[in-house]
């Protein structure tokens, strides 16, 4: 996906969504019309902007923590196979607890400032870096590793100088998926309990029946979760270019 | 470098209990290039990686020595049919591999002379994938003699290429690769006709020492004594003639 393709897609939903309502004649309080919306986008825009920046604060900070931790395991497990042993199926089961159902209980834990969200988002993005990125340091080709014990080189140096980097295209796949989930992540934990945010305006928004701003909060979001996404994949191509 | 050794590979292996390659004696001369012809599957590649310390799946009952008395291990270099460049890395950056593996400084002027030896000092800056695969196999030479080892072990390395680059890498290998022990593997009877001073065709029933020209490789490709080797092997290796 790249930038054009995402306008031409975004042009075709605000048609279709028009054609719609043109159609059906929802009410505007169950479905206000693209046009509205937009009003309300620059009517509102102030207070849009100062909560999807507390979002993308969280987004942002969730992504680092979760992708520094991930990269971190990932290294560990690879680096042992005790460690693999032992700790693959307690992430694997940590994983059959609906994230969801941990929201309230962060809330609680944490309050409700941005870290009881960036928690949710480090914990939503977490598996699947580390799974992508373990993946990759396992499956280095062997002929790399035949090389290095050759050339008489240690484990360590084996580990950063020929998995790690074999392995970033891997990384790089685990990065686009938090991309996309660490928004999840953030937004659950505004809907739950919070003070600020996009998700916290989208609630308000709804109990006021200002419908208009609950979809304009919400497009924000949407569009904030594409522009993350494309530059998480730029940079992943980058990063994995000569591969 | 230190003097090249002569290795004595002795034993047989097997593979979950069955036969891999029955009793054999290999003798591969110091300072001369020693070729395993064989088809696939008979363990050629495995006797390599036996005597590169290498992991194998094949339970291995005999011993490999050198004339000198002394374990092989950290005399060996490796060349395997993929030329295992590292595609993140530039050509100089390659070739000065082994040392970054191993934790030491890298002579960045010896890089220079191999590279120049190989005749790439153009490409210096470049990456893998903007080379051609026959100037890949030259990087990987140069990082093979960047390692200065006296035992060089040669996996297909020349297979993957073209028949005009193949005849031109035999050239530059034997001649940048004399006053070394080595033992290329190979399915080539071709090659091993150009470049073996010893040469053993391998089948499932063990090994048999082959008459090599008494001239010295690497043999001109049209060359009678050459192509009269070539179809001898051939002939062994069919069992058209009794060997």
């Amino acid at each position: 996906m790249n930038w054009k393709h995402s306008i031409v897609s975004a042009m075709l939903l605000i048609a279709i969504w028009h054609v719609a309502i043109q159609i059906t004649g929802v009410p505007s309080f169950i479905l206000p019309p693209p046009l509205k919306v937009a009003k309300a986008l620059w009517f509102y825009r102030e207070i849009i902007a100062q909560n999807a920046l507390i979002t993308i604060s969280e987004i942002l900070l969730g992504l680092l923590i979760g992708t520094v931790l991930g990269i971190g395991t990932a290294l560990q497990l690879a680096a042992s196979k005790t460690a693999r042993a032992l700790l693959r199926p307690i992430l694997v089961f940590s994983q059959a607890i609906p994230v969801f159902a941990l929201a309230p209980i962060l809330v609680l834990w944490f309050g409700f400032g941005i870290w009881s969200k960036v928690i949710m988002a480090v914990l939503i993005i977490y598996f699947p870096v580390t799974s992508a990125f373990l993946d990759g340091l396992i499956s280095t080709p062997v002929g790399y590793l035949d090389l290095a014990r050759t050339m008489g080189a240690t484990r360590l140096k084996t580990l950063f100088h020929v998995r790690f980097r074999a392995a970033l295209p891997s990384l790089g796949s685990g990065l686009r998926l938090a991309a996309v989930y660490a928004p999840i992540g953030a937004v659950i934990g505004e809907l739950v309990g919070a003070s600020k945010g996009l998700g916290y305006l989208m609630l308000l928004a709804n109990g006021r029946v200002k419908i208009d701003l609950m979809f304009a909060s919400l497009i924000v979001l949407a569009v904030l979760t594409v522009c993350l996404h494309l530059t998480i994949d730029a940079l992943a191509k980058r990063l994995t270019k000569d591969y | 470098m230190k003097p090249a050794p002569q290795i004595c590979f002795t034993g047989s292996a097997t593979i979950d209990g069955k036969q891999l390659f029955a009793p054999l004696t290999l003798n591969i001369n110091a300072e001369q290039w020693t070729c395993v012809l064989g088809p696939s599957g008979v363990g050629k590649s495995t006797i390599l990686r036996l005597i590169a310390g290498l992991d194998t799946f094949v339970s291995f009952d005999g011993q490999i020595t050198a004339d000198d008395g002394q374990s092989l291990s950290g005399r060996v270099a490796y060349m395997a049919q993929s030329d295992l460049l590292f595609p993140w890395l530039n050509v100089a950056d390659n070739v000065g591999i082994g040392a970054s593996l191993r934790g030491e400084k890298v002579d960045n002027d010896r890089v220079a002379k191999m590279i120049a030896r190989v005749g790439l000092t153009d490409h210096t800056n470049k990456k893998p994938a903007s080379l051609s695969g026959g100037q890949r196999q030259r990087v990987a030479l140069a990082r093979t003699l960047m390692e200065n080892r006296p035992v060089i072990l040669l996996d297909e390395p020349f297979s993957a290429l073209d028949a005009k680059t193949r005849s031109e890498m035999h050239e530059l290998a034997a001649e940048l690769l004399s006053k070394r022990t080595v033992l290329l593997v190979t399915h080539d009877p071709a090659e091993a006709a150009r470049l073996a001073h010893t040469g053993y065709i391998m089948q499932e029933n063990g090994v048999t020492r082959m008459d090599m020209p008494d001239t010295t490789p690497v043999r001109g490709y049209d060359d009678p004594d050459t192509l009269n080797c070539q179809g001898a092997l051939f002939r062994a290796l069919r069992g058209d003639t009794p060997t």
